[in-house]
């Protein structure tokens, strides 16, 4: 197989402008004639079925929550990036382009991260149209903040729910389309499989969570947008909900899977208390502009932190280590998500991790309270300190607050061409669930830019192209590949349901979270990522053997919706290993041991892994196959990162 | 048309009727309460009973007290069909309900403050407003000298068949004005020597108090006045004026009248 | 551990939304004042499925209180004893050991129950689909700054919009009125110049979508704000009022 990335030619600048008037259309009247479908409602989902839907197609839009809203978009925080330069510090599009490129570490596709530039200012218009209530100055005018990874204040906010806004946003086109009759929503219906007729991609077989009906759907093309698979970790900053059965079972239907290693963890997250724990909650990395992070600077002194005998405010100056301040001198504690993720981890390794778990480290206010006043304090983060000192009934204001790194976002995900098409014709990926956009990491602020520029400005466009070259005959579900599909489908659900093992769904799911966090987590080696290889083929037939799912079908079963989940999440932990092994350079999110420089960062390899890896599946228990895209930079310099 | 008749079938629609009706019924309260203020004049009960019919036979006045009736009419009316709608609204209830923390006892319980309110007016009208009008009403003689209004001869004319009507005249001979008047007073007087009825007063008008502690600042929400001004000066108002003070004077008059006499 | 708890939980269990309900005691033992409520409820399902017992349905998804999916109606408050938060963000140091806790899901006609702890709400959606939205095509619009917003409209209309549709309103409500949900809606489009060319359509066609559901009257209560895990004001509710009065009692134009 040969990737081909349909990367036109020509100047970087003019690509997209001259791929667009390239593309085939589809006459106004024809529209009406082709059904789309769209799996997933957040802001790549809703705003490519609205989208399309106000063109005149026909869209089937599906979402598992009980409505689109509630798509784990809604959680982001900080705000979406766009190259307005509304404040005249010298923005451009540009910037916004080398500033991702340079941030994914280079191993983001050059053209795909300049359109996403490109785009980002039609975003911001669009979605004040909608009434999205971004922050606004006294004059009335957009405000806009800066954020890690840029010199340019770029970044547009609604207070800390930017996500929810925006997804309100989207979800309003929807309910327009919905309102028209364009747009046929079906809510609580998990896309189990996808359906290819002659190679191409003409449906899905869903499950009605309420009632449990297996239900077949066509279309002349499938839109996937159901997000990223942090949850594989089992404990993430992902909704409990977020899952990767779609796009797991569209690469078993011959989608590539792209970079699966590339995982982004976000270094302000509130740690972990105790077994119990069924989700990580993030904080703004803002907190990093005045908290100072530290652990004490001996193993005793942190035992006896941990044991409760000593109080973080009674150690000394001297005792303290402010490890990203004397390693990092020149960026101290606002080095990159992954830098400050990896330090803390070596710390709590070394026996110097504070809470009762050991598993955190103190990010201090106390020198901005003195230096700033409480006041300020709280004017500037004053919603943040109150959610934590609600989950941690610690507060933060008398007491060093304890954060420790948690898993927040996939760059990997389904390889996908220029147009957002994978490797299945008809069948496309957009926003956290394909690949294509941030390298190796990504930027704070940039997952809800490219969700909406996936959904509203790419995919009207380059959909119609493929459209077009199908036609516009009529597609049903009576094609034996359904009904081949759906019984599949069905014989999964019956052995599931056949399963009255001993051992819980969400102890395999928590087992496989603590090996892939051990091993695939924020620092990973060969020997390691052997052992959890053999590790999770050890749980993965355990699973099938051991596992208990409850209920029957005809009804809501939050047992057998687990099951699924949990059993594609084994089989993706294992891919996702095999990635890491294979790409022997540390990069962006990716740091493998054996590839560092020798103050300990993470060292790239250009020479040999300046490519995508993607996966084929060659069937149950095979070895997947690699197959390299290799990415070509015409107009960035590779350097290595330094922040010393 | 259609617009109109949708707006006052919609939920909102009939709540806006409770609120008008209601804050009108707030304002002929405090009509109600200058009139009833004469009860505690110590003339025998002429100037209540000079009132009592200025009330009954002012053209402009008698209009207003059929939108009164009208008024009480609807108010009970939609009250019901709201609460109908409201129990359909949710068939099952809840086994355990912290209603104390999040609003008022009152506006929790306005269906049943209202009909105590309900059944109160109907005993009060029966009693009074019933009998003035259609019951065999002694007449009463009030003989003021005109040199010294102050000195008051009352003359009580019993009802002896022969039909009165109510006359007010100077005595130029006797230096006097005659008022002769329907003596609604003494009916008053009669009705709150009984224990019994002075307690059903005093109590309805805590009930009252209530319910106008949620009523008048819900009706001016329900006719979607809200000001972050203003808001703060109607709540006050509802709460002294309309909840305390002015069902406080009602409940002074039974206990007044029994003490007086 | 010491300082965990043993608590008595009275649960609503109901088979699906036909057959009857009945609460169903369990103890939940050793709990860590730690947990959120809904990992407590984690803990009980994981032991009812070791005994190979139905777990206890509910509905959550992403755990930080904006998704607004959780629900829950603790004892006899929704989201449970504390002012704005959701159920997701209660934690189990907000009871004491040995407390029963009744735990019951969002009643009313328009949340009609699924299973257990689960009702549907689509009833929510309807209302926003049937005029909850700005109508502009995507592209063609103009500069985001083109159009000045004073901050303190801005600000207002934000206020609004970080409602999260879960329900707590019509959960508190006696009358299990919607008003809070969809004046807000109705409101944050209201105070925006974007809004403004489908204001009064949009307040009819919500409000007349809003009673075919089924949900009741608002009686002013105030329960709704009190209640609601973003504190979304009942100012909204009379700005709804008074712009549902003006489109069908004083606009000249017949809009609806």
């Amino acid at each position: 197989m040969v990737l081909d990335s349909k990367i036109p030619q020509g100047p970087l600048a003019e690509k997209w402008t001259k791929h667009k008037f390239n593309l085939k259309l589809v006459n106004p009247a024809n529209k009406r004639k082709y059904t789309v479908i769209v799996v997933g409602s957040g802001l790549a989902g809703a705003s490519a079925a609205a989208t399309l839907a106000e063109l005149g197609y026909n869209v089937k839009a599906f979402c598992f929550q009980d409505s689109p809203r509630r798509a784990h978009s809604i959680a982001a925080q900080g705000g979406i990036n766009a190259a307005k330069n509304y404040q005249n510090d010298g923005d451009s599009v540009y910037r916004l382009f080398y500033d991702t490129i340079k941030g994914g570490d280079y191993r983001a596709r050059e053209a795909n991260v300049h359109r996403l530039a490109e785009e980002s200012v039609n975003i911001i218009d669009q979605c004040v149209a909608q009434g999205v209530p971004f922050a606004r100055e006294y004059g009335g005018l957009l405000d806009n903040r800066s954020f890690g990874g840029a010199q340019v204040s770029r970044t547009f906010y609604a207070r800390g729910q930017t996500g929810q806004q925006l997804l309100l946003g989207a979800f309003s086109a929807l309910n327009r389309q919905i309102n028209a009759g364009k747009v046929e929503m079906y809510n609580r219906h998990e896309m189990l499989d996808l359906v290819t007729v002659d190679g191409k991609a003409k449906g899905i077989i869903t499950r009605d969570l309420l009632t449990g009906k297996i239900e077949s759907f066509a279309g002349h093309a499938v839109l996937l947008c159901t997000g990223g698979y942090g949850n594989v970790f089992y404990l993430s900053t992902n909704a409990m909900g977020s899952n990767t059965t779609a796009i797991w079972r569209a690469y078993k239907k011959g989608a590539l899977f792209a970079n699966p290693c590339y995982t982004q963890i976000h270094p302000t997250c509130i740690p972990v208390t105790g077994d119990h724990q069924s989700k990580l909650t993030l904080m703004s990395e803002s907190l990093r502009n005045d908290g100072r992070v530290w652990v004490p600077k001996t193993q005793e002194m942190a035992e006896r932190v941990r044991k409760g005998q000593l109080k973080p405010q009674d150690i000394k100056e001297d005792d303290r280590d402010y490890f990203l301040e004397r390693k990092y001198p020149s960026f101290g504690n606002l080095v990159p998500r992954d830098v400050a993720s990896r330090n803390a981890k070596e710390a709590c390794d070394d026996g110097r991790g504070v809470g009762t778990t050991g598993k955190s480290v103190y990010l201090d206010f106390g020198d901005a309270i003195n230096r700033l006043g409480k006041s300020a304090v709280e004017a500037k983060y004053g919603n943040l300190f109150d959610m934590y000192y609600q989950i941690t009934n610690e507060n933060p204001y008398e007491m060093p607050m304890r954060i420790y790194p948690a898993v927040h976002y996939t760059m990997g995900g389904l390889w996908v061409d220029y147009n957002l098409m994978t490797t299945i014709p008809g069948l496309y990926a957009l926003g956290e669930c394909n690949f294509s956009d941030h390298g190796a990491n990504r930027l704070g602020a940039s997952a809800l830019m490219q969700g909406l520029a996936d959904g509203y400005f790419v995919i009207p466009y380059t959909l119609g192209d493929y459209l077009a070259s199908t036609g516009p005959a009529p597609v049903d579900t009576s094609h034996p590949a359904f009904a081949e599909a759906k019984k599949n489908v069905e014989d999964q659900i019956n052995t599931f349901l056949s399963m009255k093992g001993t051992k819980t769904l969400d102890e395999y799911h928590r087992d496989l979270g603590l090996i892939m966090w051990e091993y695939c987590g924020m620092a990973r080696n060969e020997e390691g990522l052997k052992k959890a290889k053999a590790l999770i083929q050890e749980l993965k037939a355990d699973f099938w053997k051991n596992a208990i799912v409850l209920g029957e079908n005809e009804e809501m079963n939050m047992s057998l919706e687990k099951a699924g989940r949990v059993a594609d999440f084994i089989e993706l932990g294992e891919l996702m290993v095999d990635d890491a092994l294979n790409r022997k350079e540390s990069c962006g999110g990716h740091f493998r041991e054996e590839s560092q420089t020798e103050e300990g960062e993470a060292k790239r390899d250009d020479e040999n892994f300046a490519y995508v890896a993607a996966w084929e599946f060659k069937g149950d228990n095979v070895a997947s196959e690699l197959h390299k895209e290799e990415l070509v930079f015409e107009n960035v310099k590779l350097t290595q990162r330094s922040y010393k | 048309m259609g617009s109109l008749s949708k707006g006052f079938s919609s939920t909102l629609g009939k709540k806006l009727i409770m609120g008008l009706t209601g804050l009108f019924l707030s304002l002929f309260l405090v009509i109600h309460l200058i009139g009833n203020l004469q009860l505690f004049n110590d003339d025998g009960g002429k100037a209540f009973n000079e009132y009592s019919y200025f009330m009954t036979h002012f053209l402009p006045i008698k209009i207003v007290s059929y939108a009164l009736y009208l008024s009480i009419i609807l108010h009970a009316v939609y009250a019901v069909i709201i609460t109908m709608r409201n129990n359909k609204a949710r068939p099952v209830g809840y086994a355990q309900v912290n209603g104390a923390a999040n609003s008022t006892w009152s506006s929790r319980n306005m269906g049943i403050l209202g009909t105590v309110i309900l059944v109160f007016i109907v005993i009060h009208m029966k009693t009074f407003w019933a009998e003035y009008h259609w019951g065999g009403l002694p007449y009463v003689q009030y003989e003021m000298s005109l040199q010294n209004p102050e000195v008051v001869r009352v003359t009580q004319l019993p009802f002896d068949g022969n039909p009165l009507v109510h006359t007010k005249f100077v005595d130029v001979q006797n230096q006097t004005e005659v008022v002769v008047a329907k003596d609604l007073y003494f009916v008053v007087q009669q009705a709150f020597q009984q224990e019994w009825y002075v307690i059903l007063y005093v109590i309805s008008m805590i009930v009252l108090g209530f319910h106008l502690y949620h009523g008048f600042q819900s009706g001016f929400q329900t006719l979607g006045f809200d000001h972050v001004k203003y808001k703060p000066i109607i709540d006050f108002v509802g709460l002294w004026v309309f909840s305390i003070i002015i069902p406080a004077v009602f409940a002074l008059m039974p206990i007044y009248m029994y003490f007086a006499h | 551990m010491s300082g965990n708890m043993n608590l008595t939980l009275k649960v609503w269990r109901q088979k699906n939304a036909t057959e009857k309900g009945k609460f169903v005691t369990y103890k939940a033992d050793d709990i860590s004042p730690d947990m959120s409520f809904l990992e407590m409820l984690d803990v009980v399902n994981e032991r009812l499925v070791k005994k190979k017992e139905d777990p206890i349905h509910f509905d959550h998804d992403c755990r930080e209180g904006i998704c607004g999916m959780c629900s829950l109606y603790i004892n006899g408050r929704p989201h449970g004893p504390k002012r704005a938060i959701t159920t997701c963000q209660l934690h189990m140091r907000s009871f004491h050991d040995g407390e029963t806790i009744t735990i019951e899901p969002w009643r009313a006609t328009a949340f009609p129950v699924i299973k257990d702890l689960a009702v549907d709400r689509s009833a929510f959606d309807r209302i926003q689909q049937a005029g909850g939205y700005v109508s502009v095509n995507t592209g063609g619009v103009p500069d985001a700054n083109e159009i000045a917003i004073p901050k303190v409209i801005a600000d207002e209309a934000f206020n609004s919009a970080t409602c999260i549709q879960c329900g707590a309103c019509v959960a508190a409500c006696k009358n299990a009125s919607a008003s809070l949900f969809v004046s807000a809606k109705i409101s944050q489009l209201a105070l925006l110049p974007q809004g403004q060319p489908e204001r009064y359509r949009r307040v009819q066609a919500m409000v007349a979508q809003m009673d075919e559901e089924g949900f009741g009257n608002c009686t002013n209560t105030g329960a709704c704000e009190i209640e609601c895990p973003k504190e979304i004001s009942l100012t909204n509710i009379n700005r709804m009022r008074r712009d549902f009065y003006n489109a069908k009692f004083f606009k000249e134009e017949e809009i609806n």
